[in-house]
């Protein structure tokens, strides 16, 4: 979950590094008034979760406050990709000798974070690393000790950084790893951090993304921020075929069916368990095949959900067939998917074994999923074909390689 | 009286469905809900939820022995043996 600017800068300020006297508001008059209490130029920027505000004017500069009044007044009328503004931000126009950036990043690869730091602020992080690899240090550090004074020194210096400046960055560099582990966060950025005239430093921006996953555990910060249990913050607003797979997994408490995410391929796909359902949409892209959807279904959910879920999937416009795929971890009984799905192509007037390019779901109950499948005639894997190769069948199933 | 589903089946002898008390039995028995009982008191099977069976056999257990099958309609109608 992404949070916004004005809140991220709230986040960073709560973990004691430098901020700017900014305010962020909703009316154009308060605007005013902030502009009025900062007492020199102001910036004034939309407050927006979608990037390019610069270039499509969501970001100001007013030298008095009636000035900030009127920007703030366009910018709360201005949508930017889609995207109307929460607010604005009134910042003081600061006076900034060099602008750095400092990160902190989730490494899924390694499962640790990794600290970012370059003394090349203000653009891109992946445009230093490109064009100036040098002045980008990198270090991972620990999910459960805390990034060292040592640690965070090396990082920077690293990029050339020497003498006061460093001392300066190093407790910057460290509290914002530590909100970063603290918070559950998969990014933390603040770019640009200045460096002002009189060398001290301040955040002049902040990028925060928690885990989605973590929200419950931060519920105290998601109230202080005013974020409401009911802001998803996704990067795009859910489809009506992601929301009807919400509706499917709201019919009843058993198991999981839904979390659908919609693709345009012609492979339907009803997968999960454990992971599975991840490694199983990449299998099928790498076997070349074009899912239509990702999904998850697992925790022994009921046949009229699991038919839910499928016929969800086979009504989507340009399926041509579905694979039923899971990984023998979750548990969940293959019989009552078997049922599921082939209700679901029952009802809705297709043959199963036409339907069902490979049914791949081994594990409890298996012998009596596997009769109702001969029954209806469908293909079927047991836990002798890997998640890949039941991928590989269904691909060449779809695209008429296979029979 | 006997339902089918798609895949399962339930079958009670006329007797068994007439008592009040069995009815009440099979009803909180089973855990996906094909058995209810009517205003009556008679018993009534819940066809939507036949194919929810998840052939537990509680229904066997809970009846008197040949009273109650329970069909797998895929599989050569077999009847769920009780446990």
């Amino acid at each position: 979950m992404r949070f916004f600017e004005y809140e991220a800068r709230e986040v960073v300020k709560r973990a004691g590094i430098p901020v700017t006297d900014y305010g962020f508001t909703t009316e154009a008059s308060e605007a005013k008034q902030i502009a009025e209490r900062i007492g020199g130029p102001t910036v004034i920027k939309s407050q927006v979760l979608t990037g390019g505000r610069m270039k499509a004017g969501g970001v100001k500069f007013a030298d008095t406050p009636e000035e900030a009044e009127a920007h703030a007044r366009d910018i709360l009328a201005l949508e930017i990709n889609g995207h109307m503004p929460r607010g604005v931000l009134v910042d003081p126009k600061a006076e900034v000798a060099q602008e750095y950036y400092a990160g902190v990043v989730w490494d899924g690869t390694r499962k640790q974070p990794v600290m970012i730091f370059s003394p090349v602020g203000g653009i891109d992080i992946e445009q230093v690393a490109e064009e100036q690899p040098e002045k980008v240090g990198r270090r991972h550090f620990s999910n459960i000790l805390p990034l060292s004074d040592f640690e965070a020194k090396e990082v920077i210096a690293s990029t050339g950084v020497t003498g006061s400046a460093l001392n300066k960055l190093v407790p910057i560099v460290t509290r914002l790893a530590k909100l970063f582990v603290e918070n559950d966060m998969t990014l933390a950025e603040i770019n640009p951090l200045g460096q002002l005239k009189d060398g001290s430093f301040v955040a002049l921006d902040a990028h925060m993304d928690i885990e989605n996953e973590a929200r419950g555990r931060h519920k105290k910060l998601l109230a202080d921020l005013g974020v409401g249990d009911e802001e998803t913050r996704q990067a795009r607003e859910a489809t009506p075929f992601e929301l009807a797979g919400e509706e499917v997994d709201a019919t009843d408490h058993r198991g999981v069916a839904g979390n659908v995410t919609e693709f345009d391929g012609n492979l339907g796909l009803v997968i999960g368990a454990g992971g599975g359902s991840l490694t199983l949409f990449d299998a099928v892209r790498a076997h070349g095949g074009e899912p239509a959807n990702y999904c998850e279904i697992g925790g022994n959910p009921s046949v009229a959900k699991a038919c839910g879920l499928a016929k969800l999937v086979l009504q989507k416009p340009g399926v041509d067939k579905i694979a039923v795929m899971m990984s023998i971890v979750s548990n969940t009984r293959v019989d009552i998917v078997a049922r599921g799905v082939i209700k679901a192509c029952l009802e809705l007037g297709y043959d199963p074994a036409e339907k069902i390019a490979i049914f791949r779901i081994p594990g409890a109950w298996e012998e009596e999923g596997f009769k109702i499948l001969e029954k209806y005639g469908v293909e079927y894997a047991d836990r002798s074909v890997s998640l890949n190769e039941a991928a590989r069948r269904a691909v060449e199933k779809i695209q008429g390689v296979a029979p | 009286m006997r339902a089918d589903g798609t895949f399962i089946a339930v079958e009670v002898s006329d007797e068994a469905a007439a008592d009040a008390a069995l009815a009440a039995k099979l009803t909180e028995a089973c855990p996906v809900d094909i058995y209810a009982q009517a205003t009556d008191g008679a018993l009534e099977l819940v066809e939507r939820n036949l194919d929810e069976c998840v052939l537990c056999g509680l229904c066997l257990v809970a009846a008197p022995q040949d009273t109650v099958r329970v069909i797998k309609l895929y599989d050569g109608e077999a009847c769920l043996a009780a446990v």
